[in-house]
């Protein structure tokens, strides 16, 4: 089943919260619709179940249009950032639920409900929770429950809202992998909202990185973090350190180093560098930029070093422990960094180029 | 704007087109009614109506006594609500169930056993009757009867707000060097005021329009101890249905106002606790 | 209500809070119990016999029946008027909202007498329709339907006001799951939605009936106080007291008198039920 977005419009009041958004998702994928809060991911996503109505554009379910289709009748699966699991109800009628609100022609027989649920139950490897009540079952078992009782009207497509967003740390990476593996073997077409980019690179087939409304990029998980359409898709993946530049002559100039810049109206410029993407030594060279070190992290696996650089605000270079033990960095010492890639952006210029490095 | 938002929850035209009609069919078609039938007498007639010296003695009555069964319960209210949020003691959850008594129990009830408790040869009355004081059939029995109508108001509205009130505030205080009475006065006080007026209000309003509990107790002399809602059943009596009218303008009018009164110290208490509504 | 003690820096000496706790103690014995204690003894006064004889009497048996059937009616009516008003205020957004909620309130702020006379002004013979009522032989004031009618005007905000916070903070995400997962209006309508609010229906419906059965001030207006037909228990006690019949009075009165009671009790009971139940929640929600 596939999806097609065709032009949605939103707007709350002064809003805008989607401004004619584009967007298809294929059969059978697993799509994240990753940004900042407020960039208008849920509200797509719910338009998407038909939880809430479009101002304006179509969408269309296998090329039919299913705009006005009330999400009674859209088979979709939703599962809320909150669960929303009905509170009365023991975990084995929820999962029910939505088989037994079914009308009496197309409804499954008491045996048929019982061995269905069970089965998604067992799925979701939580079987022996069947008689509790969702208040006492853990973030994580309520996350799965909710899923198991979305899957149980065979939906067409599943849609989840933040589904990881209120657990902690290590059950979400629990989970997520677990959502993965579930998805390889059940291949329904999925959307799933985040505002975490790991979550998003890790877990999804495709992402669709969206700001204020818009698409920024769609792309592949690499795609989008090797091949950043722009500045903010650039920042929001991962930390990056940020030069203020002049062009001149087609470089743009942070010191001593120089990187290939875009054609643009002004001299102003950005270049954007990753901060395990920059090389650390204590001999200068040709485009190296000189520094003091000001503080030492050690992060467990990696090690991060604060380096002053004159003129620029602080940059951060990601180390592994390996060779910042081999490098022996200390406080105050000078030392020269080497920007391996980097990206620069001239504010005015129609494209942004790879400023390419050392 | 629209006039709706849009949902995806279905009913909004039944649940809202039944309730506008209920609302009109029982509630505001009938007061129009009344604001019609007065529309139909001169104004000069109206007043003289409203300003008959025998209905003056009994405004001056309704309001005096309410007011001052509402601060016998500002005060009251604010002490048993302080004592059930934070004292212990036994026999505790029946007291707090008690407090919602004069909600549930009938006014007329209310009425012929206080008039007895205070009458010159009842339980309290006979404390004071060697000493020539009369409660019931005087003022004095208005004030008890509409104190007991309206003593749950306080209670309820102060008791969420100190129940809420957090423990670190008053700490913060007293470990900046504030006595007791200080902490009560400047800090749990100022947070408790909104709700107090509301109390305070809500007690008033109520006992403005409060008949049953009264009439028993009040002994209904003329100039002395009618109350205004009296006044309209006995125009009633003699059939004066414009004059009835009359006054139940006059006391809806009243109410009005302390309706916008209460609803201004509900927002203001929303507002101030932070709130939403 | 399970509070951690408070620490000796927020509380007073003990000789202030056991002050404070008798002048409570003492001001919800005079003004509360006493009259409530009075009842019960002033019925039985002339012992159980004589208590039971003034129950037994027909004009007070005609005046229970007339009270159940009051609060049968306006009960029910009002549970329905509450139901739906939640759903459309608590569930939706629209204009004007705020109006309609002080709406629902104005019955408490309006004078019960003042309740009695608008409809006097209606269906009175004197009143906008009251001729042509005349004319097709309909009794509503000094009848039956007219003491249903001030029953219901007196109970209209109850169920209402007890719905729409519980509504407003359930949120509405249960019943968009329930729509997304294929139910209908009414399945999500009765399935989820009323299960999450029954205590506080409970509770409305509990208040609304204990005001219904006790109202004095309203129905006396349109009642017309014909014994045996028009009264109401609340009427037959004022008849009975003014005409000295005391045991007779508070016989009565101690039936109204122990409902009231009954209503307190399911009241504690609804409030320490949802606060159990909360605690247990609490208690049993283990991350893992």
């Amino acid at each position: 089943m596939s999806i097609e977005i065709r032009n949605i419009a939103k707007r709350f009041g002064n809003f805008t919260a989607l401004d004619h958004i584009n967007l298809e998702v294929k059969t059978g994928e697993l799509l994240a619709l990753l940004g900042p809060s407020g960039c208008g991911k849920t509200t797509l996503l719910r338009i998407i179940a038909g939880l809430e109505a479009p101002d304006d554009g179509q969408i269309l379910f296998h090329g039919e249009d299913t705009t006005e289709k009330h999400v009674r009748e859209r088979n979709v699966g939703f599962v809320f950032q909150h669960y929303a699991l009905f509170r009365h109800m023991t975990v084995f009628e929820n999962v029910a639920f939505g088989l037994r609100v079914r009308p009496k022609e197309t409804r499954p027989s008491d045996a048929e409900i019982k061995r269905k649920v069970h089965e998604l139950l067992n799925l979701v490897q939580l079987d022996w929770l069947a008689d509790r009540y969702p208040a006492q079952l853990s973030g994580g078992q309520r996350q799965r429950i909710a899923l198991a009782r979305a899957l149980a009207v065979e939906p067409k497509v599943l849609l989840l809202d933040e589904p990881f967003g209120a657990l902690d740390t290590k059950v979400r990476k629990e989970l997520r992998r677990w959502l993965r593996r579930l998805h390889d073997e059940m291949h329904i077409t999925s959307v799933f909202v985040t505002h975490d980019q790991e979550e998003a690179l890790e877990v999804a087939d495709r992402v669709v990185v969206m700001n204020k409304g818009k698409i920024e990029q769609l792309g592949s998980p690499s795609d989008v973090y090797d091949k950043p359409a722009t500045p903010f898709v650039y920042q929001f993946l991962g930390d990056v350190n940020l030069f203020q530049s002049r062009v001149h002559e087609g470089w743009a100039h942070v010191g001593d180093a120089r990187f290939a810049a875009p054609q643009g109206q002004t001299d102003q410029a950005v270049v954007y560098v990753r901060p395990h993407e920059i090389d650390v030594s204590r001999e200068g060279g040709a485009g190296a930029l000189s520094g003091v070190i000001s503080h030492v992290r050690l992060l467990g696996a990696t090690v991060r070093l604060e380096v002053d650089v004159a003129g620029q605000d602080a940059v951060e270079v990601e180390l592994t422990r390996e060779r910042y033990l081999q490098g022996d960095w200390k406080v105050a010492e000078t030392v020269y960094l080497l920007p391996r890639e980097a990206r620069v952006y001239v504010p005015s210029a129609a494209e942004w180029t790879d400023g390419g490095g050392i | 704007m629209a006039f709706k938002q849009h949902s995806v929850l279905p009913g909004f035209n039944l649940a809202l087109g039944y309730t506008l009609l209920y609302l009109s069919v029982i509630v505001l078609i009938p007061l129009a009614a009344l604001f019609f039938k007065s529309a139909q007498m001169p104004l000069d007639a109206f007043w003289h109506t409203v300003t008959d010296p025998r209905l003056v003695a009994s405004y001056k009555l309704t309001f005096g006594a309410s007011l001052l069964a509402a601060v016998i319960n500002l005060f009251g209210g604010l002490l048993l609500a302080w004592v059930l949020v934070r004292y212990p003691f036994p026999g505790k959850r029946f007291i707090d169930a008690m407090v919602d008594l004069p909600f549930a129990l009938p006014t007329a009830v209310a009425g012929i056993s206080l008039a007895t408790i205070y009458a010159p040869n009842g339980w309290v009355g006979q404390l004071f009757a060697p000493w020539d004081i009369k409660i019931a059939f005087t003022r004095i029995g208005v004030v008890i009867a509409l104190t007991f109508v309206t003593l749950p108001f306080v209670v309820r509205t102060v008791q969420p707000v100190l129940e809420d009130l957090e423990k670190e505030l008053e700490e913060a205080a007293a470990s900046l060097g504030a006595t007791r009475g200080q902490v009560f006065r400047k800090v749990i006080l100022p947070t408790l005021l909104p709700a107090l007026l509301t109390g305070f209000a809500l007690a008033f309003a109520r006992a403005i329009g409060e008949y049953g509990s009264v009439i028993f107790i009040a002994g209904n002399m003329p100039f002395v101890s009618e109350i205004t809602p009296l006044m309209i059943i006995s125009k009633l009596e003699q059939y004066d249905y414009v004059g009835a009218t009359s006054i139940a303008i006059v006391m809806l009018l009243v109410s009005f106002a302390l309706l916008l009164v209460i609803n201004g110290l509900q927002w203001w208490s929303a507002k101030r606790l932070g709130r939403r509504k | 209500m399970a509070q951690t003690p408070r620490s000796i820096a927020t509380t007073e000496s003990r000789p202030v809070r056991w002050a404070l706790t008798t002048l409570a103690l003492l001001f919800i014995a005079l003004f509360l119990l006493l009259p409530l204690v009075s009842v019960f003894t002033e019925a039985l006064r002339k012992g159980f016999g004589l208590y039971f004889e003034a129950l037994k009497e027909p004009d007070a048996w005609s005046a229970i029946k007339l009270t159940l059937i009051a609060a049968l009616i306006a009960v029910p009516l009002n549970l329905s008027f509450g139901l739906a008003a939640a759903w459309a205020i608590a569930k939706f957004d629209f204009k004007g909202k705020s109006i309609l909620i002080t709406l629902i309130d104005l019955p408490f702020s309006v004078s019960p007498v003042v309740a009695g006379l608008i409809y006097m002004l209606m269906f009175g013979t004197q009143g906008w329709i009251g001729p042509w009522l005349n004319d097709h032989d309909i009794k509503i004031v000094f009848a039956i339907p007219g003491i249903v009618l001030a029953t219901v005007f007196v109970t209209v905000p109850f169920v209402a006001r007890e719905l729409i916070p519980l509504m407003e903070a359930q949120g509405s995400e249960e019943e968009q799951a329930a729509l997304s997962l294929g139910a209908s209006g009414w399945q999500t309508f009765y399935r989820v939605t009323l299960p999450n609010i029954k205590w506080g229906l409970l509770y409305g419906v509990i208040l609304a009936n204990a005001r219904a059965m006790g109202e004095f001030g309203a129905v006396s207006v349109v009642s017309g106080h014909i014994r045996g037909q028009t009264n109401t228990i609340p009427l037959h006690v004022e008849i009975l007291y003014n005409e000295y019949n005391f045991v007779g009075a508070f016989a009565c009165a101690s039936i109204l008198a122990l409902l009231a009671l009954v209503t307190l009790g399911v009241k504690s009971w609804v409030e320490w039920r949802t606060e159990q139940l909360a605690a247990r929640d609490r208690a049993n929600a283990v991350d893992g």
